[in-house]
């Protein structure tokens, strides 16, 4: 854990953790998980494709597929979050595409993410996009159509775009594999830099041996 | 099981009402009816026709507050049907129709059926003192059945031939001269398949040039005799038949297709029931401006049409006033000119004041238009009855092509 | 709320159709107590069968309903084997898709005069090359066997189900398959025809279904170019229902049952012939043989399909000429003079119907698109499911013939006394323009990516506001293409209308058929104009307004 990284610290700091989660699909065990991650640590599942990696990531985020019987807890910083709603679970995801939002421009995709608060007005919300957009490198692209962006660009806006929503854990399905080698090196610092930063827990989900040595924490593998 | 229906079709159960209405008080007649909405239904597939009903509607709205939305409608039929279908279910007031244009079979299925508005009251309209009932016999007897008041005449209509004079056809004088006539001519001639009411009526035109003894039509069909009565009229039309315009395999829909097969050179003669027809037609660009008009000498079947109030009507005195508004001299003088419609009028010339019998007088009736003097003598409508029996005997010998 | 959105749909399409079909069931078995019909029997069915020509008529409309959905079905598969992905078929498809907006009366007319032993054609070759100076007394159009109405309602069918195959089209994954069956060295068409053909014709099947129903008991069609004695049976049906002579409804409703039941033994021959296409596909296959030599083949199926088109469009063209149209005499190839009186004089007397019009076609299309939407997004929040189980339901207004449940349907509204109202036209349209919202609506919706949804839901934004930021504004093109065709079928409807709006709602349509029985082609022309513009405004705005609020956002372009 990198102690300069408590600067920008997330409110919510803590611990994502399974407590005896299983995931079986039609009685074929796939998932027995039992462990945490640590803020600004990453936990990397690698294995093939099939292997009940994404089940998992699906089961944290609230999106199981109701084929799948899963059973066991998770905390999120010592809350539950297994009965809540998606929108409440405060777990941030990142997809092998970016998939900016395309009928919104790219301050329109970070404004969606901002929670609204009372105390933040218009000029406000401009200026905190415009600070997330200059940390990704974007400054001043704010009214840009999100499909002229190059792809290492999109990576970085959806990347702000899931950090302005105050995520307490990222959730990462495959983020870098449609990205060419020397960007996928770039954005990869990028996006564990800002989890570490924040004190993020990181499940990364993957099925190259590069991003599991660039994230450096603790591999998983599955044998599905 | 019968229960379960039962209370499935309660629907499907009728009442009849009654109704009280003064039309003899005909100030609170206009005063009720303003402000009412008359939805009036008729036929609906000429445009000059439909012009004229919008603008008989500008003027009751203007004078008297009535609004009239004209229905139109591909065959009165439809009408009739509809308010069979209301009072099936038992809609005895507050009916969809106001006003039906309306003659012959269809008239004689709502008087049957009680369907009608009271008898007499047409007799009770301020403007039925202009009415020639003296000498239009068919205004009081539509098809041999007694109009007993439960409908207004509107227009007057003959059978009138017409033919392109460019082409040289030497037209026929009768039937019987017809049929030689398409001896001569295969293929150049066609009327409307029967039911249609042009066809049907070429018929009953047909029937009474045919028999011994017109004077049996006038009464209703006697079943034993009618298979002699008009084995004559079978016998000319089998000869016909194979000499028609596709030898006699398919018919024009109606009088308006017979009228195009004659613009498009397919046959030498059509026919209609309006002498202004062919003039009309040759101002909307339907037939060239040669085609002419004529009748047979031995005379044509004529008769009247009609507006009738269903019995349930919503607004009975918006149509009666409607109704009284179309048999005035300045609705019929507009109807009669062959620029708007050209369709004869009902009313008595001579007991119009003055000014309107000098309108009367001086409207030119088109080209085309034979004049009333050119006209020829009226055959009489047969009994209703017969018309039915021909159609089902036309359709049993015709109705399904070899 | 969208918990009932499929119990609304479903009551909104069966309700109607099956409370109709009862209310048509009842006349027919004699039971009609204002007509004095108490008992039951089956009497009336007895004076049906005694009806001049009742066969033949059933012949006519079963023999039509087959052989056009055969033909159509035949060309466009052709066309799509021979031509699909290229330069060509992306031409005709532009060509063809207006077409499916026209109403089928406006084309059939447009055909009529093409065609007519002194119709368009004729009066282009002639007097020169016949030197006929009057048209040949032949018979063409009404001609016994049905001919001219078959070919009428092929050219209407060949555009649906052009539209329906491309649609299906993705989905059997046309490219992969067709390279491995040219690498094997058959032919162009035989590979498509082979390999894709019968997963292409699953697909569209129901669709198929629909074509045969509508063909069995189409009544303006058959009216404008069908055989007149006899006529197709559901031409007669309406003929009897509306006959003066009232008793004749018992046996009207004896016909519509006969009608009900006719449409259900072409679907029952069609299932049977299905069988032994599957069989002869199988047969082809399995012998090797490769028909690379599909040149003549393959132009024959072009040329089929761009004659097809080339009718109704000239048919059209004609028609638009006929408005401006003087005095016309048969040879004459244009008319001998030129008018604006046609059109000033109906222009005036066209602003009432065309508002009625739209008000109908907005109202219903705007409930259709609603319900539809409510029934998607409750599916996409349940996940699937339901959705195929929904899908008859979908085509059952497509399947049963219009007649035997509208009769039926106006008696009950009009012992609810709501026949005439306004909301009582909009909900018989609905039940035609609901099943096609759903159709078009519901496979853009299910491809959209769901992911956008779940991320949209892990940045903290809960359903109601994924569905308004999220999916509506990202499917808004398909969610107006959706409308715009729904808006294009209630426009086209005429007996709903006539029957349940008790002639109190005259439509573009209604007037149309109304001043057709005129038969003037000058009036004709001017309506069928209209009744094209119409739809094409609406596939105009559907177009539009997602062109214009998303004009500077790239990823919203189709694809």
């Amino acid at each position: 854990m990198s102690k300069k990284a408590g600067r920008k610290s997330a409110a919510t700091g803590g611990s994502l953790c399974f407590h005896d989660v299983r995931i079986a699909l039609a009685r074929r065990r796939l998932i027995d998980l039992d462990t945490c991650i640590g803020p600004g640590e990453v936990l990397t599942v690698m294995g093939p494709s099939g292997c009940g990696k994404s089940s998992l990531l699906a089961y944290v985020a609230g999106f199981l597929d109701p084929a799948f019987d899963a059973s066991g807890n998770i905390t999120l910083g010592g809350r539950k979050i297994t009965e809540l709603p998606a929108e409440a679970r405060k777990v941030g995801l990142l997809f092998q595409d970016a998939l900016l939002f395309p009928h919104m421009s790219v301050g329109g995709n970070l404004a969606f993410a901002l929670p609204h608060d009372p105390m933040m007005n218009a000029a406000l919300r401009k200026a905190r996009i415009e600070e997330a957009l200059a940390e990704a490198g974007l400054s001043g692209m704010a009214d840009r159509d999100p499909a002229t962006l190059s792809g290492g660009q999109q990576s970085r806006v959806a990347l702000m775009r899931v950090l302005l929503a105050h995520p307490s854990a990222l959730l990462l399905d495959e983020p870098f594999s449609k990205l060419d080698s020397e960007l996928r090196q770039q954005i990869r610092d990028f996006v564990f830099a800002e989890a570490k930063s924040r004190q993020l827990p990181v499940l990364l989900v993957t099925h190259d041996p590069a991003d599991a040595a660039a994230a450096g924490g603790r591999v998983i593998e599955l044998t599905g | 099981m019968k229960k379960a229906l039962t209370a499935l079709g309660v629907f499907l159960t009728a009442t009849t009402g009654a109704l009280a209405l003064d039309i003899g008080d005909w100030k609170s007649v206009e005063e009720t009816a303003r402000g009412q909405t008359v939805y009036f239904n008729a036929w609906g597939g000429a445009q000059n026709i439909n012009d004229y009903i919008r603008w008989a509607g500008d003027q009751v709205k203007e004078r008297y507050g009535v609004t009239v939305v004209h229905t139109k409608l591909d065959d009165t039929a439809n009408a009739v049907s509809a308010v069979v279908a209301a009072k099936a279910a038992g809609v005895d007031e507050n009916g969809d129709i106001d006003l039906i244009w309306i003659n012959g079979e269809n008239f004689v299925n709502m008087k049957r059926q009680d369907l009608l508005l009271e008898a007499g009251w047409t007799q009770k309209l301020p403007n039925w003192q202009f009415v020639d009932w003296k000498n239009k016999p068919t205004i009081l007897t539509d098809f041999t059945e007694p109009t007993d008041g439960r409908e207004s005449p509107w227009g007057m209509a003959k059978m009138v031939f017409f033919h392109d004079t460019a082409r040289d056809i030497g037209m026929p004088d009768s039937f019987a001269g017809l049929v030689e006539w398409t001896e001569k001519n295969p293929g150049r001639f066609s009327y409307p398949a029967p039911p249609d009411f042009i066809g049907s009526s070429f018929l009953k035109q047909a029937l009474t040039e045919s028999v011994a003894d017109p004077s049996v039509l006038l009464k209703p069909v006697e079943p034993a005799g009618f298979e002699a009565t008009v084995e004559p009229l079978f016998a000319a039309l089998d000869r016909m038949h194979p000499n028609l315009w596709r030898g006699g395999r398919t018919f024009p829909k109606n009088k308006e297709a017979l009228r195009q097969l004659l613009a498009d050179n397919e046959v030498d003669i059509a026919f209609a029931f309006s002498p202004a027809e062919a003039s009309n037609a040759i101002a909307n660009n339907e037939l060239p401006d040669t085609v002419r008009s004529f009748v047979f000498s031995g005379g044509t079947l004529g008769n009247t049409h009609f507006v009738a109030i269903p019995y349930n009507a919503a607004a009975k005195e918006g149509a009666l006033v409607f109704a009284n508004f179309l048999i005035s001299p300045e609705a019929q003088l507009r109807k009669q000119d062959p620029d708007v419609w050209g369709d004869p009028t009902v009313l008595d010339i001579a007991s119009l004041p003055e000014s309107y019998r000098q309108q009367f007088d001086g409207l030119d009736l088109g080209v085309a238009t034979l004049k009333p003097s050119e006209l020829g003598p009226t055959l009489n409508e047969p009994h209703a009855s017969w018309m039915e029996q021909l159609e089902k005997e036309w359709m049993r010998r015709y109705g399904v092509a070899n | 709320m969208l918990r009932y959105a499929p119990h609304l749909a479903i009551a909104l399409l069966s309700g109607p159709i099956i409370f109709g079909l009862l209310a048509t069931l009842l006349p027919a078995f004699g039971y009609f107590p204002a007509l004095g019909g108490n008992e039951l029997t089956i009497g009336h069915f007895g004076t049906l069968l005694a009806q001049q020509g009742l066969w033949r008529s059933a012949w006519i409309s079963l023999s039509a309903c087959l052989i056009t959905t055969l033909v159509s079905l035949a060309l466009v598969m052709a066309f799509f084997a021979a031509w699909s992905n290229t330069r060509f078929f992306a031409r005709v498809q532009h060509l063809v898709s207006p077409l499916l907006s026209i109403p089928h009366a406006a084309a059939a007319f447009g055909f009529a005069f093409m065609i007519a032993p002194s119709g368009w054609i004729m009066r282009l070759v002639s007097p020169e090359l016949t030197g006929l100076t009057r048209p040949p007394d032949v018979q063409i159009l009404n001609d016994p066997w049905g001919f001219a109405m078959m070919a009428g309602l092929v050219i209407k069918e060949v555009p649906f189900l052009f539209l329906v195959m491309l649609a299906a089209l993705p989905q059997v994954r046309p490219l992969a398959h067709q390279k491995v069956a040219t690498g094997l060295g058959y032919g162009r068409m035989a590979g498509f025809l082979l390999v894709l053909g019968p997963p292409l014709y699953r697909q569209m099947r129901l669709a198929v279904f629909a074509v045969i129903a509508y063909a069995s008991s189409v009544v303006d069609v058959a009216l404008i170019l069908g055989p007149t004695n006899p006529a197709p049976l559901a031409v007669r049906l309406v003929d009897w229902m509306n006959d003066p002579d009232l008793t004749r409804r018992f046996m009207a409703s004896a016909g519509a049952v006969l009608q009900f039941l006719l449409t259900a033994l072409a679907l029952l021959i069609w299932l049977a012939l299905e069988r032994l296409g599957g069989v002869v596909m199988q047969r082809l296959a399995a012998s090797g043989r490769r028909y690379s030599r599909d040149r003549a083949a393959r132009l024959a199926a072009g040329s089929a399909m761009m004659l097809t088109a080339g009718l109704v469009l000239a048919g059209l063209g004609v028609l638009a000429i006929w408005s401006f149209a003087g005095y016309w005499a048969f040879p004459d190839a244009l008319p001998s003079s030129w008018t604006m009186k046609t059109w000033s004089r109906h222009l005036d007397a066209v602003g009432a119907p065309l508002a009625v019009t739209v008000e109908i076609a907005l109202a219903a299309t705007l409930i259709a698109v609603i319900v539809t939407l409510a029934c998607l997004e409750r599916e996409t929040r349940l996940g699937r499911g339901g959705g195929s189980r929904a899908l008859g339901i979908l085509y059952l207004p497509l399947l049963v013939p219009q007649p035997a449940f509208l009769f039926g349907l106006q008696m009950l509204f009009l012992a609810a006394g709501v026949n005439g109202w306004f909301w009582a036209v909009v909900m018989v349209h609905l039940v035609f323009v609901l099943p096609y919202v759903f159709l078009s609506l519901s496979d853009p919706w299910r491809a959209l990516d769901d992911r956008y949804a779940k991320l949209a839901a892990s940045l903290g934004a809960p359903v109601n506001r994924i569905f308004w930021r999220i999916r509506l504004p990202m499917l808004l093109r398909a969610v107006l293409a959706a409308a715009a065709i729904g808006f294009a079928v209630s426009i086209g409807q005429y007996l709903p209308t006539l029957l349940i709006g008790a002639g109190r709602w005259p439509t573009l349509t209604t007037e149309a058929v109304g001043l057709a029985s005129g038969g003037d082609r000058r009036v004709i022309g001017v309506y069928a104009f209209l009744q094209m513009a119409l739809p094409f405004a609406g596939f105009l705005v559907a177009t539009l307004v997602p062109a214009l609020l998303f004009a500077r956002r790239k990823g919203m372009k189709i694809g």
